[in-house]
C-alpha cells in the first residue's frame, strides 16, 4: 500500500488479496477500537476479499445457489447404486465403469478449468495488471514457501506449517491422479495399483498431508482472535476444511480397505466428495489460491519495477 | 481502607517508551518492578502509540551533525550535558530496542524527508509497545492497567509511598526507588489555558487523553525544579474534524504550501511558502491559535491535489470558490476578494514543490514567497483547520543519572524521570522530529539503571 497515495477499485481486491489475515496490523494500529475511528483492516480485507470471490466468479449464474444443488445430486447419483452386489476385492471398475468416470470427471474437469480460468482473467483485468516472467517466478517462490503468511509469532507460524500440509498435500494428491492416468493410458496398466506405485506412494503421502493440514488449520481457526476475522466467511472457510478433508479421508480408507466387502461404498463416497470438491472449487474458498498468486505476481512485478525505479 | 499493594524495588508510572524501556532495564538488572499505566490495555502507551521513528546517529548522520541540528532548533535553549548523552546513547539504544522485539524498517516515502536521521520502527509505536509489554510479561514485571496515579509522597526529595486509582478505588503503592515517566500536561486542557487563555479551549489534541500532567505536577509541588518553556507547546495545523483526543499522525495537513490558508474572516495571514515545509509545519499550530476562534482553511486547486499525503477526512470541494466558500461556511465575498487578489499577485515561474522554487507574490501582504501558483483549476478543495497540540515542555529538570533535581540543587536518591517529562531539559523549544522517542529510550534505560541501583542502597 505504501507504493500508493490514491486506490481505484481493483486495487482494493488486489490489496485484499495480498493480505494474509495475520492480525499484526491490527494490534499495531493505535486506530483499532476502543478507538472512536475503529479501524479494523485484517476484518476489512476478508470481507473484501470474499466480495472479490463473489464478484470474479465465472460463469455469473454460478454460485452457491446453482453449486449446492448440483452438489446435492452428485452425492445421489453416487449413492444411488450402494444396494449393488459387493465386488470383488479392489476391483473399482466393477462398480462404477471407468468409461462413466472418465466421462463425469472429464466434463467435470473440463468446466472447472474453463470457469476458473474466466474467473481468473476477470480478477487480474484492471489497470495496472502487469507482469513479466522474473514477476511471476518471484511469485512462485512466495507461494511456494508462503512467505507472507508467518506473522512472526509462534501461532502464525502453525499456520503456515499447516497451510504447507494443506497445499503439498493437495498437489502430491494431484499428481497421483495425473500418474494415474499416465499409468492407465500410456503404460496400459490397470487399478488397482500396488503399494509402491507411483499412484498410491503419492496419494498417501498427499492424503496424509490433506488430513492433517486442514484438521490443524480448523483447530488453528477457532483459536484466532475473534475480532479480525470476518464471521461470515466461516460456514465458506469450514466447508472447504472439511471437504479437503473428507476427500483425504475416503480416499486413504479406500486404500486401506480396497479388499474389504463394502469396498463400493467408499468407493462411491470418495467420488462424490472429490466430485463436489471440483464443483465447488469455482465460487468456493479454492478460489484464493489462484486469486493470491495473481495478487503476489502483480506485487512482484510492483516491487522490482519500483526498486528499480529508486535505483536510477 | 485503601488496598494495599506489596513493597516493590522500583515502581515505574507511565507505560509508555520511556517507561518500559526504564522497568525492563530495572528489572534486567534483578529488581522486582511494578508498572503503573493509567489507560486501559488497548490504550497503553500513551503518545508512544503514535509515534513512527527515532532520531539516532548513524555512519550516516554522525553525532556532530545530529548536535548541531538540535542546536539550531533549540536556539541554544538545551542542557548540553544531556544531549550530548541522548545523542551518543542513541546508538545503543537503537540496538537495545532491537533486542527488546522492536524491529525497523527501510523508511517509506512521504513529506518529511527523514531516512537518513531516522530509523522507522516497523509497524510504528504501537508495534514497538507491543513489543516491549511481550518481553515484561516474559520477565514478570508485574503492569496494572485502568492505575492512575494521583499522588506521591515525597519527603525532602525521597520517595516513599503513593496512590493511584484503579477503576475507582484507591490503590496504596510503596516502593525503593520511582520512574515517572508519565509524559507532558497536554492533554490537559485547563492546564493549557493557564498559558492560552480561552483559545486553548479550541485546541485539539493529537495524541493520548491520559498525559494529564498529574505526576509533573505532583513532582514541582515536592520541591522538583522544572526545566523548559511552561508557556509553549509544539502544535501543528490538523484537520479541524479530527477527534478532540488521540487523532494521532492521520490528521495532520501538508496541503498548506501548496495554496492559500484563510481565517473565519476569508483572509489570509500569514506567507504560506516562507520556507521548506519540514521546517514550518509546526509554526501553523500557533498561528492558527491566534486566529479568532482558532480555527483556518487550507485552499488549493486541483493542480496540486496530488502532491501532499491526504488526512483521513476528505477534503471539501466545490466547482467555484464561491460556492467552497459557503460550504464552508465563510464570507463568499471577501473569500473571493481574497482568491482573486492573490491570483493576480502570482508572478509564475518553474513550480517545484521539492525545493524553495522561488515562485512568489508581488505587492500582496502578506506575500508567499514559494509555491505561488493561481487558484484557478476547479474543482477547488479546502480542509478546515485546528491547532493540534502534539507535547508540551515544561517538565522536571534531571541530572545525567536522570534523577530528578530538587529546587535546592541536590539530586534525588530514589526519583527519577525519563521521556517527555524531563525532555525540556533538552528541547528548551524548537523541535527535532524524532528526537522525542530518542530522548525516552535513552533516559528510560538510564532511569531504570539507576533506579534498579538505588534499591540496593
Ligand atoms: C501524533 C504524534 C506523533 C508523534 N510522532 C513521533 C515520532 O515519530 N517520533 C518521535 O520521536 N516522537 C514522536 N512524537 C512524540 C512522542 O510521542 C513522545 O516524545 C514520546 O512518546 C514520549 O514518550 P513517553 O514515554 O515519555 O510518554 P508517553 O508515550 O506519552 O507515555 C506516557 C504514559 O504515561 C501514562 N500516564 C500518564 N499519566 C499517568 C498517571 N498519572 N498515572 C499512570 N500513568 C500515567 C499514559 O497513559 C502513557 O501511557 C509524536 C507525538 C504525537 C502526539
Ligand atoms: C498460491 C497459492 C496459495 C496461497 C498464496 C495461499 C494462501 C493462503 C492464505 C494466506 C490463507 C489464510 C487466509 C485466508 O483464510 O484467506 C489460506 C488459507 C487456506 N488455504 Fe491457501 N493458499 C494457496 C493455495 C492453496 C491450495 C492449493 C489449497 C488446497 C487445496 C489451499 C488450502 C487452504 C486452506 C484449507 C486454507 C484455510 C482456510 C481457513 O482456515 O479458513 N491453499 N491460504
Ligand atoms: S497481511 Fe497482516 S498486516 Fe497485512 S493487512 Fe493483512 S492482517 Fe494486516
Amino acid at each position: 500500500m505504501e507504493r500508493r497515495t490514491a486506490f481505484a477499485p481493483s486495487d482494493v481486491a488486489y490489496f485484499a488479496n495480498l493480505c494474509h489475515n495475520c492480525g499484526e496490523c491490527y494490534y499495531a494500529c493505535p486506530y483499532t477500537p476502543p478507538h472512536e475511528f475503529a479501524v479494523n483492516v485484517p476484518k476489512l480485507l476478508a470481507e473484501l476479499r470474499a466480495q472479490s470471490y463473489r464478484e470474479c466468479a465465472r460463469p455469473r449464474w454460478y454460485g452457491a445457489g446453482v453449486a449446492l444443488p448440483a452438489l446435492a445430486l452428485c452425492l445421489v447419483i453416487f449413492l444411488a447404486g450402494t444396494h449393488e452386489n459387493a465386488p470383488a476385492a479392489g476391483q473399482f471398475y466393477s462398480v462404477i465403469s471407468h468409461s462413466t468416470m472418465v466421462a463425469i470427471f472429464g466434463a467435470a474437469t473440463i468446466f472447472v478449468a474453463i470457469a476458473l480460468g474466466a474467473s481468473l482473467m476477470r480478477f487480474a483485468k484492471g489497470p495496472g495488471a502487469s507482469m513479466d516472467s522474473k514477476a511471476f517466478a518471484q511469485a512462485l517462490r512466495d507461494a511456494a514457501s508462503l512467505r507472507y503468511l508467518s506473522g512472526g509469532d509462534s501461532a502464525s507460524s502453525a499456520r503456515r506449517w499447516f497451510h504447507h500440509f494443506t497445499f503439498y498435500g493437495f498437489l502430491l494428491c494431484f499428481a497421483s491422479t495425473t500418474s494415474a492416468a499416465i499409468d492407465h493410458y500410456l503404460l496400459g496398466l490397470r487399478a488397482p495399483y500396488p503399494f509402491l506405485s507411483a499412484p498410491v506412494l503419492l496419494g498417501t503421502l498427499g492424503g496424509i498431508g490433506l488430513l492433517a493440514g486442514p484438521a490443524g488449520l480448523f483447530f488453528l481457526k477457532r483459536h484466532r482472535d475473534p475480532l479480525i476475522v470476518d464471521s461470515h466467511q466461516h460456514r465458506a472457510d469450514a466447508f472447504f476444511l472439511a471437504i479437503l478433508f473428507l476427500t483425504s479421508l475416503t480416499g486413504l480408507l479406500l486404500l486401506i480397505l480396497r479388499n474389504w466387502t463394502a469396498m463400493n461404498v467408499l468407493l462411491r463416497l470418495h467420488l462424490a466428495v472429490v466430485l463436489a470438491l471440483f464443483l465447488t472449487m469455482p465460487y468456493g474458498k479454492f478460489v484464493h489460491g489462484f486469486y493470491r498468486f495473481a495478487a503476489l505476481v502483480r506485487y512482484a512485478f510492483e516491487a522490482a519495477s519500483s526498486a528499480g525505479r529508486k535505483a536510477v | 481502607m485503601p488496598e494495599e499493594l506489596p513493597l516493590f524495588d522500583v515502581v515505574v508510572i507511565g507505560g509508555g517508551n520511556a517507561g518500559m524501556s526504564a522497568a525492563l532495564t530495572a528489572s534486567e538488572a534483578g529488581v522486582r518492578v511494578l508498572v503503573l499505566e493509567s489507560a486501559a490495555p488497548g490504550m497503553r502507551g500513551g503518545n508512544s502509540r503514535h509515534t513512527r521513528n527515532m532520531r539516532r546517529i548513524s555512519q550516516a548522520y554522525p553525532e556532530a551533525e545530529y548536535l548541531a541540528d538540535l542546536l539550531k532548533v533549540t536556539g541554544g535553549k538545551t542542557d548540553e550535558q544531556l544531549a550530548r548523552i541522548a545523542i551518543r546513547e542513541s546508538f545503543p539504544a537503537h540496538a537495545w530496542m532491537q533486542a527488546h522485539g522492536v524491529r525497523f524498517q527501510p523508511a517509506l516515502g512521504g513529506t518529511l524527508h527523514l531516512d537518513r536521521t531516522n530509523a522507522f520502527f516497523l509497524g510504528g509505536g504501537k508495534a514497538v509497545l507491543n513489543g516491549y509489554y511481550a518481553a515484561a510479561e516474559r520477565r514478570g514485571i508485574r503492569i496494572l492497567y485502568n492505575a492512575e496515579v494521583t499522588a506521591l509522597n515525597i519527603s525532602r526529595g525521597v520517595f516513599e509511598s503513593g496512590t493511584a486509582i484503579q477503576n475507582g478505588e484507591p490503590l496504596n503503592f510503596r516502593a525503593k526507588a520511582l520512574v515517572a515517566a508519565a509524559g507532558g500536561f497536554e492533554a490537559n486542557l485547563e492546564w493549557l489555558e493557564e498559558a492560552w487563555g480561552e483559545a486553548a479551549r479550541n485546541f485539539l489534541v493529537r495524541g493520548t487523553p491520559h498525559n494529564q500532567g498529574k505526576i509533573l505536577k505532583a513532582l514541582l509541588e515536592n520541591g522538583a525544579e522544572s526545566a523548559g518553556d511552561p508557556r509553549q507547546c509544539h502544535a501543528i495545523a490538523i484537520d479541524a474534524r479530527s477527534p478532540k483526543f488521540d487523532g494521532g499522525i492521520v490528521t495532520r495537513l501538508d496541503s498548506l504550501p501548496l495554496g492559500i490558508v484563510v481565517n473565519r474572516n476569508g483572509q489570509r495571514f500569514d506567507d504560506e511558502g516562507a520556507d521548506l515545509w519540514p521546517k514550518r509545519y509546526a509554526v501553523w499550530g500557533r498561528l492558527i491559535a491566534m486566529q479568532p476562534g482558532q480555527i483556518a482553511y487550507s485552499i488549493f486547486d486541483s493542480k496540486v491535489r496530488g502532491l501532499f499525503m491526504p488526512s483521513v477526512f476528505p477534503p471539501v470541494c466545490a466547482n467555484t470558490i464561491a460556492e467552497l466558500a459557503a460550504k464552508l461556511e465563510l464570507p463568499v465575498e471577501e473569500t473571493e476578494c481574497t482568491v482573486k487578489r492573490f491570483n493576480q499577485a502570482v508572478i509564475g515561474g518553474g513550480f517545484d514543490h521539492f525545493r524553495l522554487d522561488g515562485c512568489g507574490t508581488q505587492s500582496l501582504d502578506p506575500p508567499k514567497s514559494n509555491w505561488a501558483q493561481r487558484i484557478d483549476a476547479p474543482p477547488f478543495f479546502a480542509y478546515p483547520l485546528r491547532p493540534g497540540i502534539t507535547f508540551t515542555y515544561l517538565g522536571v529538570r534531571v541530572a545525567e543519572s536522570a534523577a530528578v533535581r530538587m529546587r535546592d540543587g541536590a539530586a534525588s536518591p530514589n526519583v527519577f524521570a525519563a521521556g517527555e517529562i524531563m525532555a525540556g531539559n533538552i528541547l528548551g523549544e524548537g523541535y527535532l522530529a524524532g528526537i522525542g522517542m530518542t530522548i525516552g529510550a535513552v533516559f528510560g534505560r538510564i532511569a531504570g539503571r539507576e533506579a534498579a541501583r538505588a534499591t540496593q542502597h
